[in-house]
């Protein structure tokens, strides 16, 4: 036999046995993840979803920082059980802006890749501070250190870098970052509205003395899973290729 | 360490002839049904293939002899599933709201839905049966802020309350007596000092805080201090509150006060979702 005869060669020099086991796994790769990038329906054509607000951004930050995902996904899986409880199925293109993605697949906790709009801004803090405080049964851990001074300093590099992988901030939005941030976070809400619609705003933590990290957090989780406008969406033609 | 093959003495079975250090490696072949299962399982894989979406094109991939798709199949578990409860959930569609209460095989229905809804979108804030926390009133009980009735309800669900972004939601704004300098700390003082004694029942009428209270609130509370839901003005003559009945949360409230805030459920939820759950609210204890 001799395949076996040179399998041997190949099993007894560690050369051409790396270089096998690398020209594997690239062919492995290729076949994978490539066409993911090429196939038109990986990330679906829908209207409204948008990069982040920079106080959104820094919410998400503080999210991941904070380990949220340990807990909570941010994945509607299509079965009728999930799109029942927390609404349509999540989108690939939802989430083409998460770098990373959140989708997880550990749920202690519910869900949040709907909860935007689904309490009021006063719920998400008192929550956050103490879950106990309105939510009896809960088992979440209390956050009730969101309450000090976000620090935004860098959020204009922030942007920039997420630029670098492919989110669409203009240059003008990076300039401004700062002040973008500040007028979501107090009253001026108008000119942020402008460019990432259905952003909220205001004095999201209930404390109008400084911008919070709850603030940041409270914009980000307000925003989740409300970009797209489902009474608009077709799903037959999103999922043409599906 | 390359040799030729021998038979081993004692298992019976041929070596691969291999040799380290004197040690010898068996070559005992592997059970006859690992081998069958292994060659199934490449069969398998091969219908799979043809059957499922598996092979990635430049554009697009195979949809597979079976056109499976996970997001086509939970349309047609939903729609299946709509299918079941068509009859109610078309009626609850049809019918008012009064219509839906007279029919008690049909209200018995949307109080089962309505109480589905209402665990999951509403008692993470007016807790479970509607027993209220601080600042989430209480459903199971008389006082309204917005109304008992059942279309009352249904309008604040399907519109919230100061919710950015809705056109109909409820709206009411107390003024800030405090902190927008309208009256004086001292003023604020007999007020809710009045109010106080307005709530125990035995109000001090003729004080300095009745004359303020029918100046300044009752337009909105009513002069008896009996609220009005048009205007979202809370009854302040019982001894229910949204916050807290003590002389310093009210002069706390009066100085600047808290605005509470419920999503709009309209766009979130079916209507039909919207009117069980209003039938559900209304049957926790005090629907008017």
């Amino acid at each position: 036999m001799s395949l076996i005869k040179h399998h041997e060669k190949v099993e007894t020099n560690v050369l051409v046995l790396t270089l096998g086991i690398f020209l594997t796994v690239i062919i492995g790769g290729i076949v994978e993840i490539v066409p993911l990038f090429s196939i038109e329906s990986t990330i679906e054509k829908v209207q409204g979803v948008r990069p982040y607000t920079p106080l959104e951004q820094a919410g998400r930050d503080i999210y991941i920082r904070e380990g949220c995902y340990n807990c909570h996904s941010q994945m509607v899986r299509p079965f009728r059980d999930e799109v029942e409880r927390y609404g349509h199925y999540s989108l690939a293109a939802e989430s083409k802006y998460d770098h990373p993605f959140q989708w997880g697949s550990k749920r202690t906790g519910p869900d949040l890749a709907r909860v935007g709009g689904k309490y009021s801004n006063e719920w998400h803090t008192r929550h956050l501070i103490n879950p106990r405080s309105v939510v009896p049964e809960s088992i979440m851990p209390g956050y009730p250190h969101l309450m000090r001074e976000l620090n935004y300093d860098d959020i204009g590099a922030r942007l920039a870098t997420l630029r670098v992988v492919g989110v669409p901030y203009t240059d003008e939005q990076i300039t401004n970052a700062k002040a973008l941030l500040e007028a979501q976070a107090t009253d001026g809400l108008d000119e942020v509205l402008e460019q990432f619609p259905k952003a909220r705003s205001g004095n999201l933590d209930g404390n109008p003395e400084k911008i919070t990290e709850m603030d940041a957090l409270v914009a980000y989780l307000q925003v989740l899973g409300t970009m797209v406008d489902f009474a608009e969406f077709d799903p037959a033609a999103a999922n043409a290729y599906r | 360490m390359a040799g030729t093959p021998e038979k081993d003495a004692i298992t019976g079975q041929h070596t691969t002839g291999h040799e380290w250090d004197g040690i010898r490696e068996l070559n005992t072949p592997l059970p006859k049904w690992w081998v069958y299962v292994f060659w199934a399982c490449v069969v398998f894989s091969v219908g799979y293939v043809v059957a499922y979406p598996a092979i990635p094109f430049t554009n697009s991939f195979s949809s597979g002899m079976l056109g499976y798709s996970s997001r086509a199949e939970v349309e047609v578990e939903m729609q299946q599933a709509a299918l079941a409860h068509k009859d109610q959930i078309d009626a609850i569609a049809a019918k008012s709201l009064d219509e839906i209460a007279a029919d008690p095989a049909l209200r018995n229905y949307a109080m089962a839905g309505g109480q589905v809804v209402f665990k999951e979108n509403c008692a993470p804030c007016h807790q479970s049966g509607g027993a209220g926390a601080f600042g989430f009133p209480t459903l199971a009980d008389d006082e309204w802020i917005w109304g008992g009735t059942l279309d009352d309800i249904y309008t604040t669900l399907q519109h919230g309350i100061r919710w950015e972004g809705n056109a109909d939601t409820r709206l009411s704004e107390m003024p800030a007596f405090g902190a927008d300098g309208i009256l004086e700390p001292a003023q604020i003082d007999a007020v809710a000092n009045y109010v106080v004694s307005l709530a125990s029942g035995a109000p001090q009428t003729g004080s300095d805080g009745a004359v303020l209270f029918e100046e300044q609130c009752a337009a909105c509370h009513g002069f008896e201090g009996e609220g009005q839901t048009m205007l979202g003005a809370p009854a302040l003559n019982n001894q229910l509150w949204l916050y807290a009945g003590d002389i310093e949360a009210l002069k706390a409230q009066i100085y600047k006060p808290k605005h509470g805030v419920m999503p709009a459920w309209g766009g979130r939820l079916d209507d039909a979702d919207i009117k069980q759950a209003a039938i559900y609210v209304h049957s926790l204890g005090g629907g008017q």
